[in-house]
């Protein structure tokens, strides 16, 4: 899958975007965000307090139990701000 | 219910508010009732401009193809909720000075009620829904992630209570 990172989000990851394989017993958003926290110290340190990231499954806002099943496109964010 | 109008663009270029106005109110002549809101770049960082700190420049960042989407989505649950004849957004991303203009929301009905619930309506859940983020730049070069305010969220979930 595709996995997208904004704002101070992406900054903290050091990366925009990555595609990512994770294993069979990840499936949902909160454990996918575990998951990649876990692929290095910059994942780490932007996940350090996971209820700060927002979540969009094929672009649609999802809550952390949300399943990732099918999913093509996972997106990572603060809380937005536009207006 | 037929469904009304519905003008959508997420874009980088400046807008003209009088312009779109305007052309809005020439393809609307019978609506009786037209609500916009212009949001534009304050110069300053905080509530209020005698207790806040000054700023010079703001970056928005998006997310392309989401942006639309919940913009669209936003529209569309206004137009469940108001009989509106048209309703226009525009959303900006990129950079901005002080005094640019940021978003516009128009929207048509046949009386004032449902035009300025639905133009309110629609900039209220923007602002919690639509994956924009603003950057700030100050004086001095520092650059700060806006954060999203409680009084916001308060805002959208306000028209949920109706």
């Amino acid at each position: 899958m595709n996995v997208l990172y904004f704002a101070w989000v992406k900054e903290k990851v050091g990366i925009s975007e990555e595609t990512v394989t994770p294993p069979a017993d990840v499936t949902t958003v909160a454990q996918l965000t575990t998951w990649l926290a876990a692929r290095s110290p910059k994942h780490a340190a932007a996940f350090k307090d996971a209820r700060l990231v927002k979540v969009a499954v094929d672009q649609v806002h999802v809550p952390p139990s949300t399943s990732i099943a099918g999913a093509r496109e996972v997106a990572f964010f603060p809380p937005v701000t536009g207006g | 219910m037929p469904r009304s109008g519905v003008d959508i663009r997420v874009q980088r270029e400046t807008f003209d508010a009088g312009a779109e106005l305007n052309r809005f109110l020439a393809r609307n002549p019978t609506s009786g009732g037209v609500a916009s809101f212009v949001g534009q770049m304050r110069d300053f960082r905080g509530l209020d401009r005698a207790d806040g700190t000054p700023l010079t420049a703001m970056t928005l960042e998006h997310y392309p193809g989401m942006a639309e989407r919940q913009l669209a989505d936003v529209v569309t649950e206004a137009q469940t909720r108001w009989a509106t004849d048209d309703v226009l957004v525009i959303h900006r991303y990129g950079d901005f000075a002080p005094g640019d203009p940021i978003v516009l929301v128009i929207a048509a009905a046949a009386h004032r009620g449902p035009a300025f619930d639905a133009c309110s309506f629609i900039m209220d859940w923007l602002k919690t829904k639509a994956p924009f983020w603003k950057q700030e730049r100050g004086p001095d070069g520092s650059t700060t992630w806006v954060e999203a305010r409680d009084s916001d969220d308060a805002r959208a979930e306000k028209w949920d209570k109706r």
